[in-house]
């Protein structure tokens, strides 16, 4: 594979950069495999990629039944955080961040990682106690977290609305080490370097349905013919009901869409990720200059990837009362993905009742933040055929003993009725 | 915008309501012995079905009744609303 540097570009430079390696192949479907990963979004780009790296198995192909990183790797709002207050949270996102903060000098890809810090305002009394437990949870985790003050913020954030008496700024929780990161980057930079120790990327290649004897896994019917193999892991956000309803599986997920928008780009004044404390709003500014926005679920079960307007104006509407001066942007684009809803807002990554079928899904509306981790604890779950220490609370039977993950009390429904 | 047709106050706006999930669950029967596993089901487990969805509806800025709706998850079009006495 080319290594991507300052002299490999100058290099191209002096031919009109036409001589660069294709960066990934495009081969078709081989008989058999030693694993295959359906959905080549992120996360499934991720697993494939550190079971090749870590556990050194490379026979593997991605299914792709459109193209890679077109689902919600590409429809996020790019945000990476680990302010979780709950061990198993905490530890496991806080892992993720640790593979962030190498991520673009291991894949030899910039994924534009940008810790510019995520602000999690407090809007009373209470919520900024509510705040103040979590960083403490999150400090002894060994996570950053820094509690901060009205003066900070008005250096830090100068634009939001220090003097609403609807919704007063009481103070904040920051994680110094959150930020951004280019999503694209991210699926393309795991894909080529997944390509490069031979796993096969196939995309434009739907699974229509799976072959199990005697409770175990035996290969895939798909649109481009039949593929044998032992290990199967599933990681199609979006559509994991309707591939686990092909296995006679019922999940305890709802898909719901979730929209995001950018304005029209502005020249620099927001330098952190900000969170609404009073709703559900959060926003940054690109690169670009764009803001990027989000918040609410449509709040209705839905597979149609585009949303209404009604929750678009509520979403703007907090927005609007954190930062006044959002009202005279324009808005450039709205989009929207297809989420698994889980029941206690936690996602899965665990084995399932057939052997060698490896179950990713409901992640909610976070799933972006995870992709280095939830990709590096599901390879170790295929390869060793057990979960990781950090991955073993996420499972799938929790629903059944009542050990949920219910960190913020919300599931399906994350508003009030 | 949603335009849902409430059975009782006709065609109103979607902001008038809110969503109360897949209508198909039954809560287990009181009397009986409830297994684990049929507990299971109707609190965590949906078909969550792409295409015809039979659903509820809560009419709360308004008349405040809860009714059925038969919509599409694909296309989000309403094909059926009726009372919750009444079959989709």
């Amino acid at each position: 594979m080319q290594k991507y540097s300052i002299f490999s570009l100058i290099k191209n430079a002096f031919s009109n950069h036409q001589n660069w390696d294709v960066v990934w192949r495009d081969p078709a479907p081989k008989k058999e495999y030693d694993a295959i990963i359906i959905g080549a979004g992120g996360h499934g780009l991720a697993t494939a990629y550190y079971l090749a790296k870590e556990h050194k198995i490379t026979n593997i192909a991605i299914l792709e039944k459109g193209w890679i990183g077109g689902g919600n790797v590409a429809r996020n709002t790019t945000i990476l955080r680990s302010n979780y207050m709950w061990d198993a949270n905490g530890l496991f996102y806080e892992h993720g961040m640790k593979l962030w903060e190498n991520l673009s000098q291991e894949l030899n890809y910039n994924v534009m990682y940008s810790p510019r810090g995520i602000i999690n305002l407090a809007h009373s009394d209470a919520q900024l106690n509510t705040y103040s437990r979590r960083g403490n949870s999150m400090r002894l985790n060994g996570i950053d977290a820094v509690m901060l003050g009205r003066k900070e913020l008005k250096k830090m954030i100068p634009f939001a609305d220090f003097s609403s008496a609807r919704f007063p700024i009481f103070g904040a929780l920051m994680q110094p080490r959150g930020g951004t990161a280019r999503h694209d980057a991210v699926a393309w930079g795991y894909a080529r370097q997944a390509d490069s120790m031979g796993v096969d990327i196939i995309q434009h290649c739907e699974v229509q349905g799976f072959e199990v004897q005697d409770g175990k896994i035996k290969g895939v019917q798909t649109s481009r013919g039949n593929i044998k193999t032992k290990k199967i892991g599933l990681c199609v956000a979006g559509s994991t009901s309707l591939l686990a309803e092909k296995l006679n599986m019922k999940l305890p997920i709802e898909a719901h869409v979730l929209q995001a928008c950018v304005s029209e780009p502005v020249k620099p004044f927001l330098d952190h990720v900000v969170t609404f404390g009073a709703g559900h709003f959060y926003c940054s500014q690109s690169d670009k200059g764009e803001m990027v926005m989000g918040g609410d679920l449509d709040g209705y079960n839905s597979y149609a990837q585009r949303g209404n307007l009604p929750t678009l104006q509520h979403v703007l509407s907090e927005g609007v009362a954190m930062f006044p001066n959002l009202s005279r942007l324009k808005m450039l684009r709205t989009w929207g993905g297809i989420m698994d809803m889980s029941m206690d807002g936690s996602p899965v990554i665990d084995k399932s009742h057939i052997e060698g079928l490896y179950l990713n899904f409901g992640w909610c509306y976070g799933g972006f933040k995870a992709t280095p981790v939830s990709g590096w604890t599901f390879a170790h779950t295929i390869a060793q055929d057990r979960p990781h220490e950090l991955n073993k609370k996420f499972t799938l039977n929790r629903f059944n003993t009542g050990d949920l993950l219910d960190e913020k009390g919300v599931g399906t429904k994350t508003w009030i009725g | 915008m949603l335009e849902i047709k409430c059975p009782y106050c006709g065609k109103r706006s979607q902001n008038e309501f809110s969503y109360g999930g897949d209508a198909t669950v039954k809560r287990p029967d009181l009397e009986k012995e409830v297994s684990d596993k049929e507990w299971d089901d109707f609190l965590y487990y949906r078909k969550n079905p792409r295409g015809e969805h039979s659903e509820l509806w809560h009419h709360v800025a308004g008349c405040r009744q809860w009714f059925k709706v038969l919509r599409s998850t694909i296309t989000h079009e309403i094909f059926k609303t009726v009372k919750m006495n009444e079959e989709l």
